[in-house]
């Protein structure tokens, strides 16, 4: 992976400080071409990775990069599964049963086979391989290395004690897409524990990680503990906390810790992305040496 | 330990069961739904004992304290029957489909010396905190109007038939969205006691509301404004917010910021002349397991807390959600 990762939740009007500033992001990214404007000036900072939740818009952003194959020759795109807020507001109106009946694939009870039979027969983890993949199709041709899991998911099978889920997403992500298998999640000590223990070792994960211990469940010093372990490959998010820290202080804390493979950042302006990058590269140089 | 079961497992009951299985204070000792599907799953992929009939799960399993998270219409006799039995309950809200309805249940919980509680998570928020600090302080001088709103993108088309949509099951707006603000309203200024007007319209559901505006009176005779309405997609998730107007001062405040504006002294701890602006980020206290929101753990993680004798049952109680369902009725009640 990447040093640096650029993210997608200014896109999609996701913030987690201020729902006027998400809603004047959603107003600026009303159209494509805004998306792709951004993700090209992140690409002029040398950040050839994305990634993405699988929002429905994605699918045009794919479009676009499937188009112009010279341009985009080095791009990656980590998807993150699935985009919770759509099925989230389909299960207050359609109840869990119907939301599975709108979004799996095909006709449920009949005419793809598959589908049909999964549901009859309660088999869990093929519905869930073909809710991978119908959130896999708009990448189709695209070069994803990585896949995610969701914190809401991760975190809700990890509390649930849903292991075998878990894993069975992690298998099925490499056997179908030759992919390796990503977690984001909000309780990192206890995710790794868990995935340990099921003989997944040294996985990927991506989590809060930051200054102010926001978000970092379990607490930071366990965080800062398992780091110094390297017993897996993190990616930090949330870096800034939501702003509770200076840009600058946010990123020498994150740059300074042990085992940090990438760091998962987004933003809307030139300024702010240009800013980001080069203090990333530059406490890189400064303080850390990457393992 | 605490032995938890649950009766349940919808939208709601499957995020609480995480939480409850998190928690190295619980053990879950009954999982109970009618809806096979998930029930199933459970069944095969969590170690939690699973029941289909609720009667059974409380005889078998003997929990001391039910999270109860189904359909409003069958909060009250699920409620009375837990209680009789002398366990402890946190139920979903709202709390019962009529102020009628509650209120033999609020007096059998006293009675019973019972921990209750109801799931109005707002309560967990930290800036709603900071705001009822800031509010009880007197920091705003004398209030004089306040605004509670709440939008969000649930009902979006004409379509879908769940229990949300029907009016007899406690579905519609009001009771499942607008309970939100108006439980909000009652705790960081006073409770609402009288509706001078309102509206309850239909967007785009055939048999229930989809928005909801009031005047509102409170038992300290401030007055303000309800607006409510699940229908707007301009929202990317249920953003809900208060502006409260004092002759020294005015907050606007939703989960993730708070602004304040001070006319002048004395000022709350940290805060001076002018604008100030907290973030949730700053007023959150850590929780040791996360899904949604901090608040959804920190609400549990305080009902287990009080079964176990380490903290007092005073947020959320039977009253305090009463006194919402006793709102709603009264909105109900003056539409125009």
């Amino acid at each position: 992976m990447e040093r640096i990762l650029f993210g997608d939740n200014q896109f999609f009007a996701v913030n987690h400080i201020s729902d006027e500033k998400s809603m004047a992001q959603s107003m600026k990214f009303k159209e494509d071409a805004a998306i792709i404007k951004t993700l090209d000036i992140a690409r002029e900072a040398g950040v050839e990775t994305f990634m993405c939740t699988t929002h429905d818009r994605i699918a045009n952003i794919c479009e676009h990069i499937r188009n112009n194959p010279e341009k985009y020759r080095d791009f990656k795109i980590f998807p993150c599964m699935p985009y919770a807020h759509k099925y989230a507001n389909a299960v207050t109106e359609l109840g869990i049963a119907g939301t599975l009946k709108q979004y799996v694939p095909g006709n449920f009870f009949g005419s793809l086979f598959k589908g049909g039979v999964a549901f009859l027969s309660k088999d869990y983890l093929k519905i869930m391989e073909l809710l991978i993949d119908a959130e896999m199709k708009m990448f189709k041709g695209i070069n994803t290395p990585v896949i995610f899991l969701q914190n809401v998911i991760t975190d809700l099978l990890l509390g649930l004690g849903m292991t075998d889920v878990l894993v069975a997403y992690h298998d099925y992500v490499q056997k179908k897409y030759n992919a390796e298998a990503g977690f984001i999640t909000m309780n990192l000590p206890k995710l790794l524990e868990t995935l340990e223990a099921a003989g997944i070792k040294n996985p990927i994960i991506c989590a809060s990680i930051n200054k102010a211990g926001f978000r970092m469940s379990g607490g930071k010093e366990r965080y800062e503990e398992i780091l110094k372990q390297n017993r897996c490959r993190v990616i930090a998010m949330q870096v800034l906390a939501g702003g509770a820290v200076s840009p600058k202080e946010a990123i020498e804390y994150v740059c300074r810790l042990p085992n940090i493979e990438s760091i998962l950042f987004g933003a809307s302006s030139k300024t702010n992305i240009n800013e980001t990058v080069s203090l990333i590269r530059q406490f890189d140089k400064e303080v850390v040496p990457i393992p | 330990m605490v032995r938890v079961g649950i009766i349940g497992i919808g939208k709601m009951g499957i995020s609480h069961l995480a939480i409850l299985g998190a928690n190295p204070d619980v053990k879950v000792v009954g999982v109970c739904d009618t809806a096979k599907m998930m029930l199933d799953a459970i069944e095969k992929y969590s170690p939690f004992p699973c029941y289909s009939d609720y009667k059974k799960m409380l005889e078998e399993a003997k929990p001391e304290a039910v999270v109860v998270s189904v359909p409003t219409k069958y909060h009250a006799s699920m409620v009375q029957e837990l209680l009789e039995k002398g366990i402890h309950v946190f139920t979903e809200k709202p709390f019962c489909l009529s102020p009628e309805q509650g209120a033999p249940l609020v007096e059998l919980a006293r009675k019973k010396g019972l921990v209750n509680q109801v799931g109005y998570h707002n309560k967990f928020v930290g800036t709603f905190n900071e705001v009822k600090k800031i509010v009880d302080g007197g920091y705003l001088g004398e209030i004089y109007h306040f605004l509670g709103q709440a939008y969000g993108p649930v009902v979006v088309k004409a379509k879908g038939d769940t229990w949300r949509s029907n009016p007899e099951e406690g579905g519609g707006c009001l009771m499942d969205y607008a309970s939100h603000v108006i439980d909000l309203i009652n705790y960081i200024l006073s409770p609402i006691t009288a509706v001078k007007a309102s509206m309850l319209k239909s967007v785009f559901s055939r048999e229930v509301d989809d928005a909801v505006f009031a005047l509102l009176e409170l038992q300290n005779k401030v007055t303000g404004v309800l607006s409510v309405n699940w229908s707007d997609e301009t929202f990317r998730k249920m953003t809900t917010s208060v502006t409260i107007s004092g002759k020294k001062g005015k907050i606007v405040s939703d989960a993730n910021e708070l602004k304040v504006w001070f006319k002048e002294g004395p000022f709350p701890e940290g805060y001076s002349k002018g604008w100030n602006v907290r973030h949730v980020t700053d007023l959150t206290p850590e929780v040791d397991y996360y899904l949604r929101g901090e608040e959804y753990s920190a609400q549990m993680d305080h009902f287990i807390k009080t079964v176990a004798g380490k903290a007092s049952n005073t947020i959320n109680t039977f009253e305090s959600a009463w006194l919402t369902d006793r709102a709603i009725s009264l909105i109900k009640k003056e539409q125009a």
